[in-house]
């Protein structure tokens, strides 16, 4: 009953559901916030209908998905106080300051011209309206980069002194704090897989038409110019996920550790890294592995004979320096989930691979192609999700990193009553509103691209269709 | 003027923007069961706010991160010890948010009704709450040493607080109604202007008591008296105006009257952010102990002088583009 009941427990049940919740819309956000201005600036360039048809076919997909980014952004804005007060005064003074950041400078600027291109088609001039919807893509960027500096102070503290009166972190350099080696490479990291996002949203569509036909003249770039972002995306987020490995292993050895589950501190050949492994229950025991020499060196340092601390080591260095306690997180799900988000992201590099190979030159692949193309999807943002999990469960114990443990960040005053009435309410609400907007992406994605209307002037221009509530 | 204190200003403006602009937001989504008798009449009251309800509800988003970065100790305890409230706010914006969206997705009457509805409670709830939260902030709650709330729920729903709550619920209301004035026309106009006049007097009287307790509590501030004073003055300037069919200065009177109302609070309040009713000497809140370093709050201010002129001014941008009357026709032209 406790257990239930515990406020800290059920906090942070909260938080990792409503955080992945949240994080499920973004990407999509982001990505085709981009995807939808480049189709739009190709229609403004060149006139070309479908250009027109693939702008307002995926803005409406856009839109759909961009409410729900909106109003779970604000749970996630109010959880800091609501449910982590001590968090909150310890870093506000450091943390407060990105988030400020990111509402003065781009959540409005994004809000409002999401609004003026929604419903300025056909009021602003075409280029001014373009402009409108290339705002909303520059602002959904700039807010991800300080969300994640924020998040990234959480990894790695940096630009902050220690204020022992008020017993709070207090910030000495908002420009180291903006530049923190994490967010640096995690931010890049997190773009790349956002595209990657919206590029198996594209790649499913259009697969999905093609392999019934329909839609030809639409699908068909569509499809091309999916495969193309998946494939470069990809490539982009591999790369500086492995930029984000380097900074992750000189700030945070132990997640490292535990993500490929390595208990004793090895070097050279022996620091290989396992792409599965069967253990004991407990996990402290290896009873089959496939295994590749040197490439977890080669991860970690980028050098063959690279030496990569173990959990056993960093545990007692830990408890030596921070007092006795437990350091590691949960070895199974970051192992697995380090395994997870590189594996499906090796998925998405074959499909773009294999897709652009079997459709060159016009050909039209055999049925099962596409099946498997549309499972690209739900692969990357199961990738993207598996990702976050493995960032934030690796740091445990610690909300920040060295400064402050999870345990001591929950809200004092709160009774696990209160946590667990707000933790079923936003569990309804966010599954039956899942239903719905996954109903609605559905339903849009089945209908395919309208058809262009026509001037009321008797000439056939194409005119963009002007969207109401 | 120290930079704690331009903070807790900056603060209180950041939410006397939010009020006037989600509060005609708000007011609209009220209307909905009262004026809009068919799906058309409805669909022109939600286009109103079609292409401005996001922006004017992220002033509640700025607000809270500005109140985190310049006063965590405030955000702290206010967020932890309202939680309830802050949780029931959170619901009806996300229901809120998503229905003006999703309403419009399907031709069903059955899914348009349900979807009404959520609007309707969505903006209920929080013109409401808001009220009742920024009440209790001003008339005081329990705090402990560690400055944590520890009061529970029932706490929150005294009669002041109370009383500030359907303050804000009447005021948003009118508010909405004047904005719905300034962007229909036809029989839906006729209707809303009926209404407005009713809502209008009722609004009066409920909001002069609670101005009035909030100067008996204030132990006569002359701070508060004076901000009363001119909320009161141009509520029935505004409800007067409306009278006289002057819809632009109606509007422009109600939005005074929310921000003065609002500043009242701050007023009454200043220099606490929170006082607690246990020990008030050494439990409050003030500006003093609940502010952020003065690196970060100088940082924070260059950046505040910098971004909100030009915010107001593309965002003025934005009601000037959407200017023109929402019709039937308008409906019409777009509805495939
Ligand atoms: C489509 C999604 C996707 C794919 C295919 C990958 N990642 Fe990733 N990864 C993310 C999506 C993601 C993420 C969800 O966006 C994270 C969470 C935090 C972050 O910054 O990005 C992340 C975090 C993350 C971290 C944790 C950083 C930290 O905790 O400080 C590392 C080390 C990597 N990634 C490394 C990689 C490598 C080496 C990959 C492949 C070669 C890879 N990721 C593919
Ligand atoms: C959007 C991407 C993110 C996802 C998917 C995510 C996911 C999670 C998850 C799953 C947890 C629970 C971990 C656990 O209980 O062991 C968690 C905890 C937490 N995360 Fe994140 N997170 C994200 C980004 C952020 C960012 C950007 C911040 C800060 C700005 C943040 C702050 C926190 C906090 C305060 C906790 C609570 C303490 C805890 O239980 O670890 N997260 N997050
Ligand atoms: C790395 C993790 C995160 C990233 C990259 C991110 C990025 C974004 C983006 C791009 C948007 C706008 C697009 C959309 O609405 O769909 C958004 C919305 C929002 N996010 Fe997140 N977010 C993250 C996690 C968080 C967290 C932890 C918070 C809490 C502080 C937060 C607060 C918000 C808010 C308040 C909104 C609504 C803004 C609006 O009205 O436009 N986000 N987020």
């Amino acid at each position: 009953m406790n257990e239930i009941l515990d406020p800290l427990i059920l906090s942070r049940w909260q938080f990792g559901l409503t955080t992945v919740y949240h994080f499920l819309f973004v990407p999509l956000t982001i990505g085709l916030a981009t995807t939808v201005a480049i189709f739009q600036t190709a229609w403004v360039r060149t006139g070309k209908v479908h250009y027109l048809q693939l702008t307002q076919f995926f803005g409406k997909i856009f839109m759909i998905n961009f409410a729900m980014g909106v109003v779970t952004g604000i749970v996630q804005e109010f959880q800091f106080g609501m449910n982590w007060s001590n968090y909150s005064r310890f870093v506000g003074d450091v943390f407060g300051a990105p988030l400020a950041l990111e509402g003065l400078l781009a959540f409005f600027f994004e809000a409002t011209f999401i609004g003026v291109w929604i419903f300025g088609w056909n009021k602003l001039s075409p280029k001014l309206h373009l402009a409108s919807i290339w705002c909303v893509a520059f602002a959904t960027a700039l807010s991800a980069y300080f969300i994640i500096a924020a998040n990234a102070f959480m990894q790695n503290p940096v630009g902050y002194q220690m204020n022992a009166e008020k017993g709070r972190a207090e910030l000495t350099s908002i420009g180291e704090l903006l530049t923190n080696k994490v967010a640096l490479a995690a931010f890049p990291h997190t773009i790349a897989a956002c595209f990657m996002v919206s590029a198996g949203l594209i790649v499913a569509v259009a697969a999905y038409h093609l392999s019934r036909n329909q839609h030809l003249d639409t699908m068909r770039p569509a499809l091309k110019f999916g495969l193309w972002m998946m494939l470069i995306a990809g490539a982009g987020t591999m790369f500086f996920g492995d930029q984000l490995s380097l900074a992750m292993v000189q700030t945070q050895p132990m997640k490292m550790a535990a993500a490929e589950a390595l208990y004793n501190t090895a070097t050279g050949a022996n620091a290989s890294f396992s792409i599965f492994t069967f253990g004991t229950p407990d996990g402290q025991h290896e009873l089959f592995s496939i295994r590749v020499p040197y490439l977890l060196s080669l991860l970690s340092t980028h050098s063959f004979d690279g030496t990569v601390e173990g959990i056993r080591e960093l545990q007692a260095q830990y408890s030596a320096q921070y007092g006795p306690d437990t350091y590691s997180p949960t070895i199974w799900i970051t192992y697995w989930a380090f395994r997870w988000m590189i594996g499906l992201g090796m998925f998405h590099m074959i499909v773009a691979a294999v897709g652009l190979f079997v459709t060159r030159k016009g050909r039209s692949p055999k049925r099962w192609v596409w099946r498997v193309a549309i499972w690209s999807f739900p692969a990357s943002l199961l990738a993207m999700s598996i990702g976050w999990v493995f960032t934030e469960m690796g740091r445990q114990p610690w909300i920040v990193f060295g400064l402050l443990k999870t345990k001591d960040a929950v809200s004092p005053e709160l009774t696990g009553f209160q946590v667990l009435l707000s933790l079923i309410g936003f569990t309804i609400v966010y599954g039956a509103l899942a239903v719905v907007e996954f109903g609605l992406i559905r339903k849009a994605a089945i209908a395919g691209p309208a058809p262009v209307e026509t001037a009321d002037d008797g000439s056939d221009t194409p005119v963009p269709t002007a969207t109401v509530y | 003027m120290d930079l704690a204190q331009l903070w807790f200003w900056i603060v209180g403006a950041l939410f006397i923007g939010y009020f006037i602009l989600d509060g005609f937001d708000f007011g609209v989504g009220i209307s909905l069961p009262f004026l809009g008798k068919n799906d058309s009449e409805r669909r022109v009251l939600i286009n109103t706010i079609g292409p401005v309800w996001d922006l004017n509800e992220t002033w509640v988003i700025v607000a809270g991160a500005c109140l985190f970065a310049a006063f965590p100790e405030w955000y702290a305890t206010l967020f932890a010890g309202f939680y309830l409230p802050l949780f029931l706010i959170l619901i009806a914006l996300i229901l809120r948010g998503v229905s003006f969206e999703y309403r419009h997705q399907r031709k069903h009457e059955s899914w348009k009704r349900s979807f009404d509805t959520m609007i309707f409670i969505g903006s209920v709830i929080p013109a409401l709450l808001w009220g009742v939260a920024f009440a209790n902030v001003v008339r005081g709650v329990p705090l402990n040493e560690h400055f944590d709330y520890v009061g529970g729920f029932w706490n929150l729903l005294n009669p002041y607080a109370l009383l500030g709550g359907v303050t804000t619920l009447l005021l948003f209301f009118l508010s909405g109604l004047y904005f719905i004035l300034l962007k229909t026309d036809g029989e839906l106009h006729a209707r809303a202007q009926k209404l407005a006049v009713k809502v209008g007097i009722i609004t009066i009287v409920v909001a002069a008591s609670f101005l009035v307790w909030t100067i008996i509590m204030s132990e006569f501030k002359l701070a508060t008296i004076i901000c009363s004073a001119i909320a009161a003055v141009a509520l029935i300037g505004a409800v007067a105006l409306n009278y006289l069919r002057k819809e632009g200065l109606s509007f422009a009177a109600v939005a005074v009257t929310v921000a003065a109302a609002v500043l009242t609070l701050f007023v009454t309040l200043f220099p606490n952010v929170m006082p607690s009713t246990i020990d008030p000497a050494t439990n409050s809140l003030t500006i003093e102990n609940a502010s952020s370093s003065t690196y970060t709050l100088e940082f924070m201010s260059w950046v505040a002088v910098i971004a909100l002129p030009l915010i107001l001014l593309y965002q003025g941008w934005t009601y000037w583009v959407f200017r023109k009357r929402i019709t039937h026709a308008t409906i019409e032209a777009a509805a495939h």
